[in-house]
């Protein structure tokens, strides 16, 4: 059996409400003294309670919970920026964080300055730094301005070259935070090869992430945290499903979303409310393979939306997108929304296997980039039934994907 | 599997992020398991990391600094870039303050108040105890703030917390170099001879370090709890100017204050550097003044260490 790299037992960090983030007075610390003492405590909370785990050497764990759940505080007390209140965490090896990329990046510093710099601040040592200068440099692809300081240079160049210093970051166990939701595509791949790659040399990694798919693509296991505690933990497939259909039920096809807790802090609730129907106008959650679907989506926008993009996601249980349809898809599109408005999709056929599915919304406008997009937020079941008259059960094993298609025998 | 687990920690080297408590133990268990963990070749398994509530004091984290010299380095090698990039003139700034510092004095205190010098010409009398002033100063100015200002690597990664005032109180120090090159002028053109007592002046420059180092760590702690202290320092500089021998010398103070004068640290680390470059009598506040930064150099760093615990979650 491997080793365990990171063991937490009894892990808890409490925070008090209302402790205000950018210091206090003194005034209000000679106020605190002069109350009388027997005033109750102010309010706290656990960012993190009870929560054991153990990782073992090579393996790479996704985090993953709502917003709130307190996968930043326990990446945070893993890296040492700040203390547990109790519990133990014993952790084997060189640790290496990246709660950002780009850490102690300054402006007026150029290329190389800050990679040296953000190299020490990751805990690279300088001959180290020296030895891999070239290949960071390489790998950012920012040769020719590697001498210019980095406020000339664009978002993407500054994300490539911070990123590189930190990919080739060696420690033993690496704790990552949503950092590879920046940058493009292309990056991001990159990205996801580099943490792979190091997952590969017997190398420890954490990773917290929204992302579920690239959650799947890289972890073996999965630690799911609700409310500060750890709800499950095993292998990505089953905890991912567990956590996708927890957060989407709905018991008749009403899915509230004005307040949903994992909408993006840099999105604006645009979406409200999502309805999903059968044709004949009720409300269901329920479809044969071959229904069609009307979803009836609740916007608001904050302002005028021109040429707006409303796109609808469906993904399996895993996360893995089965297809997407959007209003731009189609020649006519959508005309501007200006308020609240209900924007409606009808998906003539489903074409779906058996089994249950992930709805995502998104709002887009053509200049303004997406507002809002809730992921996987909406389940929908589809329920086998004998539409080709041949008594032919469905196995997942045919995929998800119902096409249609036309046989006969002819000669060669 | 407890036991497997043991076995394997052994401390890799100064470099590694360990506590002095996990080194004790991990090196216990290197001594109990002594023959395989050298026959494993101990050079190079992982020393083991342990997270736990923070108990008791906080002592000077001297095994942590040293692990972390190559970041105390860029830190201060980053502001010392940062401070002359744009600016035209540059390095001449540095040597310019002093300068104009003791110009100011020497028409002030010299022509129009005519105060006594000890026998020195005036404006040797004052360089000498700018020298010191000058570190001490900028020290308390830059490393007060440096917390709050390096408030985005506090909360995105771990180094022990104390290299940012450090950083900001040596950065401050190279400063020194060029006031003594302009003391080193003046001493020249008034023809003073330097004095064997010079051979002083490390010992009293590491005093001031100190000095600054001390004040420096404990107000850049409060400033992270307390944002007034950002508003207090500029004044506090230049209260303190006064309250030390700096344009005067210390026998217009009159008798009945010495005793609460003397407990201004830089009241003896002053005289000391005008004796070290002057010579005549050793002034015995040099004393009180050591025993002064030595009581708060301890109170800064138990202050520093208990604070920390905190900076992340309130910064």
């Amino acid at each position: 059996m491997s080793v365990s790299v990171i063991r937490a037992s009894g892990l808890g960090k409490r925070y008090q409400l209302g402790e205000r983030r950018g210091g206090q007075s003194v005034k209000d610390a000679v106020g605190r003294v002069l109350r009388r003492s027997d005033e109750p405590l102010r309010s706290t909370f656990w960012a993190l309670r009870d929560v054991s785990f153990d990782v073992h050497e090579g393996e790479v764990v996704g985090i993953i919970g709502r917003n709130g759940a307190g996968k930043s505080t326990l990446l945070k007390v893993l890296s040492r920026i700040t203390y547990p209140t109790e519990g133990r965490v014993e952790i084997r090896g060189r640790v290496g964080s990246l709660l950002e990329v780009g850490t102690g990046f300054h402006p007026e510093l150029t290329g190389r300055e800050n990679v040296y710099l953000n190299g020490a601040i990751l805990g690279m040592r300088s001959r180290e730094l020296q030895r891999k200068f070239t290949e960071i440099v390489e790998f950012a692809e920012i040769e020719t301005f590697i001498d210019t300081p980095v406020k000339r240079y664009s978002s993407g160049m500054y994300v490539r070259l911070a990123f590189a210093v930190a990919a080739h970051l060696e420690p033993e166990v690496l704790l990552v935070d949503e950092v590879l939701s920046v940058g493009d595509i292309a990056f991001q791949r990159k990205c996801l090869g580099k943490i792979e790659e190091v997952a590969h040399q017997q190398r420890t990694v954490l990773f917290v992430s929204h992302q579920i798919d690239s959650i799947q693509q890289l972890c073996q296991r999965v630690l799911l945290l609700a409310s500060g505690q750890v709800q499950a933990f095993g292998p990505t497939q089953d905890v991912i499903g567990a956590y996708l259909s927890d957060a989407a039920s709905s018991s008749d096809g009403d899915f509230d979303l004005s307040a949903h807790p994992t909408r993006a802090v840099h999105h604006t609730p645009v979406i409200r409310r999502l309805r999903l129907y059968a044709d004949d106008g009720t409300m269901t959650t329920r479809y044969a393979p071959h229904d069609p679907m009307v979803a009836e989506i609740l916007v608001e926008p904050p302002h005028l939306l021109r040429e707006p993009i409303v796109g609808i996601g469906v993904s399996d249980h895993f996360g893995r997108r089965i297809f997407t349809v959007a209003s731009f898809f189609e020649p006519e599109g959508l005309e501007p929304i200006k308020d609240l408005s209900l924007i409606r999709c009808r998906i003539p056929e489903l074409r779906l296997g058996s089994g249950r599915y992930l709805l995502s919304v998104s709002v887009q406008d053509r200049y303004h980039g997406e507002l809002d997009g809730l992921e996987n937020i909406a389940e929908f079941e589809v329920y086998w039934q004998n539409s080709y008259g041949t008594g032919e059960p469905y196995r997942p094993v045919f995929g998800p994907v119902l096409s249609s298609s036309q046989w006969e025998r002819m000669d060669p | 599997m407890d036991g497997s687990w043991r076995r394997r920690v052994v401390l890799k080297g100064p470099s590694e992020l360990n506590s002095a408590k996990t080194a004790k133990r991990a090196r216990a268990g290197e001594l109990r398991l002594g023959l395989e963990a050298s026959s494993a070749g101990a050079a190079d398994v992982p020393a083991l990391t342990v997270i736990e509530p923070p108990r008791g004091w906080g002592f000077f984290p001297i095994r942590e600094i040293w692990a972390y010299r190559e970041l105390l380095y860029f830190l201060v090698w980053r502001d010392l870039k940062l401070r002359y990039k744009q600016t035209a003139l540059g390095v001449i700034w540095v040597a310019l303050q002093p300068i104009a510092l003791a110009a100011m004095f020497t028409i002030v205190f010299s022509r129009f108040l005519s105060a006594p010098s000890q026998g020195l010409p005036y404006p040797v009398f004052v360089l000498a105890a700018l020298v010191p002033w000058q570190l001490f100063a900028g020290a308390i100015v830059r490393s007060s703030l440096s917390l709050v200002a390096n408030e985005h690597l506090l909360t995105k990664i771990y180094f022990p917390r104390i290299l940012i005032p450090l950083a900001a109180v040596l950065t401050a120090s190279v400063d020194m170099i060029f006031t003594l090159l302009v003391l080193t002028g003046v001493l020249i053109y008034y023809g003073v001879g330097v004095s064997t007592t010079a051979l002083f002046l490390p010992l009293l420059v590491v005093l001031v370090l100190l000095a600054a180092i001390s004040t420096g760590v404990l107000l850049s702690a409060l400033n992270v709890r307390y944002r007034d202290i950002q508003a207090i320092v500029p004044f506090l500089t230049q209260i303190w100017l006064f309250a030390t021998p700096i344009a005067y010398a210390t026998t217009l103070v009159p008798d009945d204050w010495r005793w609460l004068y003397d407990l201004n640290p830089m009241v003896g680390v002053v005289q000391g550097f005008r004796w070290a470059i002057a010579g005549g009598d050793f002034p015995q506040s040099l004393f009180v003044s050591a025993a002064v930064i030595a009581v708060l150099g301890i109170v800064a760093i138990v202050y520093f260490r208990r604070a920390e615990r905190h900076f992340a979650d309130v910064v």
